[in-house]
């Protein structure tokens, strides 16, 4: 454990949500003599109600962002140091404001762990609660992907991993179960890896308990389910598989990315190992969308939060040299839908620029904010949409995740 | 018998180098205590289906066990165990 920086403040009104809607007392929280609550957090950090929190994996442990009053960011991390962190989320249903990690290493294996005071202290080094049964013979890789529930299911987080799999608690994340028709599946077989490996990456859903979700696996494809798990059907038709002799099969296809949004979700975007799609039909068929970019081959897409025909991607130039094309670092975007895409460009570098941007480094957040982080460290914002960015951080391990959020 | 563990595991093993164990007759079984003992260590060795991890490696006096019999591999009441990481990664 590095060092703690303890702090004391007074819990403002504001950060009362934050702390679970009433004045509740942390496991740290000491009362000062005039009986009000103080908050210690192990980092110095306190995010209040309303503020917009950055969370950054990277390739050695991860950081908490806040935008500093005045301008800027403030960081606080490494946490986990020495650890990779491919996935974050912050789940705040119900009266949560709870962030959750996946610290791993390749020697030791990857776990999953929790913080209520925003990295001030996590959950148990020592717990490893997410298991791939016995008779699996399977073992736990990497989490890719941890994806809170709608509010309509307030306790349901799922967790995309790898070997190729979800995994589901019902209980808010106090224990995780797979979910048998993915882990059963009868393609499973023959799934083959990408070079990141045989990674479950991607879960998005209509929200609705018991309905309809896509997940994406790299290089099997996408997958969807009608019953809210209990079984799954291959959806890639239209979508190439450049790196296979059939171009065109049921499985098999290396998807980096989709993305969708909740008012429109039958309505599905995908960045694929070269390709770009847009389905209408809830991925029953695709078509491609690379209509004016330099290239379609890339990882990351987000999906604006508050218009269902804004995208944003940022194009790579090949498989073979997985740099930004022309050296320059331009996130391309969609105002319609796909049918045509516009370079953003005011305030990131235009030569020399050879960045890599991963499936998870590009978040958006509402109203207008979007992130992203790059292998060589820098993490990028812009508050309107888009038009304009702010490096937040240079210097940082390799970004492999970006994820923002409302406290 | 002794376990020496790198610092990356000791915090789970409450800050502590070396874990000292009963006699046991084979790593299988020394592990198989250990997992009884602190079962977060013992699942940063060895996978949920009870293999090694592929980049960690254990020495029973000076011997890589993955040359000497895997987890069958013979120990004594003076053996000393070594858990250290492949050299590997970046």
């Amino acid at each position: 454990m590095r060092p703690a920086r303890l702090v004391s403040a007074p819990v403002p009104d504001s950060l009362q949500r934050v702390v679970g809607g009433i004045a509740q007392k942390m496991p740290n929280d000491v009362e000062n003599d005039d009986g009000d609550v103080e908050m210690k957090t192990s980092t110095g950090f306190t995010v209040s109600a309303g503020e917009t929190v950055l969370l950054l994996g990277t390739t050695k442990g991860a950081f908490v962002g806040r935008a500093r009053d005045g301008g800027g960011w403030e960081l606080d991390g490494p946490h986990f140091p020495g650890e990779e962190v491919y996935a974050m989320a912050y789940d705040g249903r119900t009266g949560r404001s709870r962030l959750w990690a996946a610290p791993g290493s390749p020697f030791w294996g990857t776990t999953l762990r929790f913080s209520d005071d925003f990295g001030g202290s996590w959950s148990g080094k020592d717990e490893r609660p997410v298991r791939f049964p016995e008779d699996s013979e399977l073992s736990l890789k990497r989490i890719w992907q941890i994806r809170p529930g709608s509010e309509a299911e307030p306790d349901v987080i799922r967790l995309g991993v790898e070997p190729a799999c979800l995994f589901e608690s019902r209980d808010a994340g106090d224990s995780w179960q797979p979910v048998e028709g993915l882990l059963n599946h009868p393609h499973r077989e023959r799934w083959q890896p990408g070079a990141g490996g045989l990674c479950l990456h991607t879960i998005v859903g209509d929200g609705e308990p018991g309905g309809r979700m896509m997940i994406a696996i790299s290089a099997a494809g996408a997958y969807r389910s009608d019953d809210g798990g209990a079984t799954w059907e291959a959806r890639n038709h239209g979508v190439r598989a450049e790196f296979l002799p059939d171009k065109h099969p049921e499985f098999g296809q290396c998807v980096h990315k989709i993305a969708h949004h909740p008012s429109n979700p039958g309505r599905l975007f995908l960045q694929n190992h070269w390709g770009l799609y847009r389905s209408e039909d809830w991925g029953d068929s695709w078509v491609d969308i690379a209509n004016g970019v330099p290239s379609d081959f890339g990882f990351a897409m987000a999906m604006h939060p508050g218009d269902p025909d804004t995208v944003y991607i940022v194009p790579i130039e090949s498989d073979g040299f997985r740099c930004t094309p022309d050296a320059k670092l331009r996130v391309y975007r969609t105002r319609d839908g796909g049918a045509s895409w516009h370079p953003l460009t005011e305030g990131l570098p235009q030569e020399n620029a050879y960045e890599t941007v991963l499936r998870d480094a590009l978040a958006t957040l509402a109203p207008g904010q979007v992130f992203f982080g790059t292998r060589s460290g820098k993490v990028y914002a812009s508050r309107d949409d888009g038009d304009s960015w702010e490096l937040v951080r240079d210097g940082l391990p390799p970004v492999v995740c970006v994820k923002a959020c409302v406290a | 018998m002794r376990i020496v563990l790198p610092e990356a595991l000791r915090e789970l093993a409450g800050g502590r180098a070396v874990v000292e164990m009963g006699v046991r007759h084979s790593v299988g079984g020394v592990l198989g205590a250990l997992n009884a003992s602190h079962p977060g260590l013992y699942d940063r060795l060895m996978t949920e289906q009870g293999a090694l991890r592929p980049h960690v490696n254990i020495f029973v006096d000076g011997e890589n066990i993955r040359f000497t019999g895997g987890l069958g591999t013979r120990v004594g009441a003076g053996s000393e165990i070594f858990v250290l990481p492949a050299i590997s990664g970046g």
